[in-house]
């Protein structure tokens, strides 16, 4: 198997993108990328494409073939394009998808890419997709929406362990003062604890400002094997492990509410191939799709005892400066989540971070970063680590 | 507002109107909603119907204020996790004031409409939750 | 041989309104209706909640009550004014809820305020011939009034199921005899596709509910030779409180034999489930032995008569489900705002 490694990267902004459709944007980023890795359309091997739900937010199936034909792709050089889904893990397992290409000596230049459009359908049924991704038949009809199954798990997180609801909103405050250092965040506006608290109540207890946003966006990145690496590149950033794991769809079947078995076992999987462990890492991306999934996430990935996830968070302890900088991008809540793209604009977070480009959200002297990117209320779970050196 | 189709509906109609779920001989789980394969047994195990007695606890709960589409006209209404008293826990609402619900708190099922396909559409019914005072 | 009663179960929903507060909205003298209509408030279903899932829960309360196979129940029928669909059976949803499919036959009846109690008959006639096993005769209805129409001050929410059998050791109670009368009297009516009734106004007293309850009464004391000092207690269609009053004294019942079944003050008409409920009211108090007279009526116009004889068995299982008085018992109280929401006058997207 071969080592892997990073050489271009390029998000579009995030936002609310009205002039400009699904295909826009992916064709931006992947453009972008290439651009930046300076290699030409012809070296291409391959496209992965994380896309959770063309066919609900655009009624686009055929994603693949779609942003090979718009990036010039398809037409005479035939790249082949393939569309990978895992709800909200789309990106992060479109990447990974990516990496097995490339270890494998199969492909050499290959684009990971993840792309999202979701203001063209009303909000409701942007929020009756995303629901999609759990379980239908036996959540969905019940009346379950994703800030419902969250705030269960929140619900429980404060029961069991005393986490706060100032606790939860400390996340949301973090996220967007780091958000508004970053140039595509749909979001630059710090919060407080009391505005977040004031905000409407959309499931208890999670409020509005609780919540991610619904967000237009694409991102991209190029991979090639590491030993030619060098050649497009002076700053290549390299995949030291990437894992993955599924859990039970629905929230009601896990073993445990406030634990996503998913992530703590894609960690772990991540973290014996890396062989690292946690207190190796010096900054991670993680999935806060709501306030209290990046409690549990730093606590399932070994940042945080059990049940200690929110103290730590209201402690500023996950603040760029802090123990364990813990969404330096601006996480989902800030920077937006266009649900596809998600996974690969953590990993370009990490890339920047690890190239020291990351301005006034740089982590000082970072090396090893990682993403910790969720499918649905915790179904699929992918997690990368990156490192500056080989 | 469809919320689901009608043979989609109906091949578990009985399951959502009784808590008819299924239960595996080999192992003693129980399984609700129905699973026909067991998790644990696979491909060895042995399935049968299994109809649940509906006694159950809060795991955990929420109050939802915004709704899923097609259920706008039921706010707030407080969605669930139930254990039931053979082991599996499935997601459903629970009929009661809000502030009422806690988390541990004893129920048993209730039949209620679930959700309409708009003014001339099916009517969907299905099991919820009241709290179990005895 | 005999046929009667083998269960009983009621269901009410726990949300009230008080007259008081629609009296408020449409600017009308709250006590006047109160003495008038001797109704001080009525009961209102969820937002979930439907003639279906009504006659569902009274069913199951019903099955429960005595512990009986569903798999027994030959004839679901529904008999409902307010049935979800115009096309499309309320009794297979019933039927297919307390378990009683796939053997058996199902409908569902409309006869105004008395479709239920023509369930009744109608099961009765099928396990006299024998031809079921069980019946089940379910009354139960989410009324309706138009807003700020008089019958909005009653138009209550509320289902009673009946398992009828033929098995002298299986009955609570004997259904001795009944008997119909029956005209053809537009004294109330709701056209297909409408959300409302009309009725008659005043028309729908003499010519209606009086003609037609007295002569469905003493039509069955002329056949049985019984006079109103026979029977213990007394049940009539409660369209109000002053209705079954003023019927009961035309006939010579007095006030202490409808007592017990005159639930209609604190529940309001649950019309296909009036008559049933107050006799299950009854049923709930009485002793074994006691004699039960009742008379439905229903707008259109008919009424139907039963007399009914208590059992030893009712001591076993009275207690096995909720009685209506429990289920009269700390209700909710809402405004007409919610009320409005829960019956679906304010449409939501």
């Amino acid at each position: 198997m071969r080592d892997v490694a990073i050489i271009g990267i390029k998000n579009t902004s995030f936002g609310e993108q009205w002039d400009r459709s699904f295909r826009d944007l992916v064709v931006e980023a992947g453009v972008g990328a290439v651009d930046d890795a300076g290699v030409v359309g012809e070296k291409i091997d391959s496209m992965f494409v994380g896309n959770m739900s063309g066919g609900q937010f655009v009624e686009q199936e055929h994603i693949g073939a779609l942003i090979a034909d718009y990036s010039g792709l398809a037409k005479d050089i035939h790249v082949p394009s393939t569309r990978v889904e895992a709800a909200c893990a789309s990106g992060g397992l479109a990447l990974r998808q990516g990496i097995y290409a490339v270890a494998s000596g199969i492909d050499d230049i290959v684009i990971a890419a993840g792309a999202e459009k979701m203001t063209d359908v009303p909000s409701a049924k942007a929020s009756s997709a995303l629901a999609a991704a759990a379980d239908r038949e036996w959540e969905g009809i019940m009346g379950a929406t994703f800030p419902g199954l969250y705030a269960m798990i929140a619900k429980m997180h404060m029961h069991k362990y005393g986490t706060t609801s100032e606790q939860l909103a400390s996340v949301a405050v973090k996220n967007h003062h780091n958000g508004q250092h970053n140039p595509i965040a749909q979001y630059k506006t710090p919060i407080t604890v009391e505005s977040v608290l004031r905000s409407i109540m959309v499931a208890d207890p999670l409020h509005i400002f609780d919540c991610s946003p619904i967000t237009d966006g694409a991102s991209a990145v190029v991979l090639a094997p590491a030993d030619i690496a060098h050649e497009f590149t002076d700053t290549p950033i390299y995949v030291k492990a990437t894992a993955q794991a599924s859990d039970t769809i629905a929230l009601h079947d896990r073993r445990d509410i406030t634990t996503l078995d998913a992530s703590v076992v894609a960690g772990r999987r991540a973290y014996e191939m890396a062989k690292m462990g946690p207190e190796d890492i010096q900054l991670v991306e993680v999935h806060d799709c709501f306030t209290i999934a990046e409690i549990c996430a730093i606590e399932d990935l070994g940042f945080a005892k059990k049940g200690e996830g929110g103290i730590m968070t209201q402690n500023e302890e996950t603040a760029i400066g802090g123990k364990i900088p813990v969404n330096t991008s601006g996480g989902l809540k800030s920077c937006g989540h266009p649900v596809g793209a998600t996974g690969v604009k953590q990993a370009i977070e990490i890339v920047e971070q690890l190239r020291g480009e990351a301005g006034k959200r740089q982590v000082d002297g970072a090396e090893i970063g990682m993403t910790h990117n969720v499918g649905g209320s915790g179904a699929t779970a992918v997690v990368h680590i990156f490192s500056r050196n080989r | 507002m469809i919320i689901m189709s009608v043979p989609r509906f109906w091949r578990k109609q009985v399951a959502r109107y009784n808590l008819v779920g299924t239960h595996c001989k080999k192992c003693d789980e129980y399984f609700y909603p129905p699973r026909n394969m067991c998790p644990a047994c696979r491909r060895e195990g042995e399935i049968e119907d299994y109809k649940f007695s509906g006694k159950g606890e809060v795991v955990t709960y929420t109050v939802i204020h915004t709704a899923a589409e097609g259920f706008e006209n039921q706010t707030p209404y407080v969605l669930g996790i139930i254990k039931l008293e053979e082991g599996p826990s499935l997601t459903s609402q629970i009929i009661s004031e809000p502030e009422t619900v806690k988390i541990g708190m004893k129920v048993k099922p209730v039949f209620r409409k679930l959700g309409q396909d708009g003014e001339q559409g099916m009517i969907y019914y299905g099991t919820k939750f009241i709290p179990d005072k005895c | 041989m005999s046929v009667g009663i083998v269960s009983y179960g009621a269901y009410v929903p726990k949300y009230r309104i008080k007259i008081d507060e629609i009296a408020r909205v449409w600017g009308d003298d709250a006590e006047i209706l109160k003495s008038g209509l001797m109704v001080y408030e009525k009961s209102v279903p969820a937002v979930d909640e439907d003639a279906a899932t009504i006659a569902v829960e009274a069913a199951r309360s019903a099955i429960s009550r005595s512990c009986i196979d569903a798999q027994r129940i030959g004839a679901v029928y529904t008999g409902s004014e307010s049935h979800p669909y115009a096309v499309k059976p309320t009794s297979t949803i019933v039927a297919e809820a307390v378990g009683a499919t796939p053997v058996l036959t199902a409908a569902d009846f409309e006869f105004a305020c008395k479709a239920g109690t023509a369930a009744v008959q109608a099961c009765m006639g099928l396990v006299s011939s024998k031809m079921v096993d069980l019946g089940l005769a379910i009354g139960s209805d989410v009324a309706q009034g138009a807003p700020g129409d008089a019958l909005e001050y009653t138009a209550a929410a509320g289902g009673v199921a009946y398992l009828i059998g033929n098995k002298e050791s299986e009955l609570v109670a004997v259904i001795e005899d009944t008997y119909s009368f029956t005209t053809d009297t537009p004294d109330f009516w709701r056209r297909e596709g409408m959300p409302y009734p009309e009725h008659g106004g005043r028309f729908t007293g003499e010519p209606g509910y009086f003609k037609h309850v007295t002569n469905a009464a003493k039509g069955l004391m002329e056949k049985m030779d019984t006079k109103p000092a026979d029977y213990d207690f007394a049940v009539f269609h409660q369209p109000n409180g002053k209705f079954p009053t003023r019927a009961a004294s035309m006939l010579g019942f007095s006030k202490e034999q409808i007592k017990p079944g005159l639930v209609v003050p604190r529940l309001g008409n649950t019309y296909s489930g009036s008559c049933m409920m107050g006799i299950a009211a009854t049923l709930d108090q009485a002793k074994p032995g006691d004699r039960i007279f009742a008379t439905a009526f229903g707008s259109g116009a008919g009424g139907d008569a039963f007399s009914i004889r208590v059992t030893d068995r009712i001591d076993e299982i009275r207690d096995k489900a909720a009685k209506v008085e429990e289920l009269l018992a700390d209700p909710v109280y809402i405004d007409y705002s919610k009320y409005a929401r829960h019956k679906g006058k304010i449409k939501v997207a």
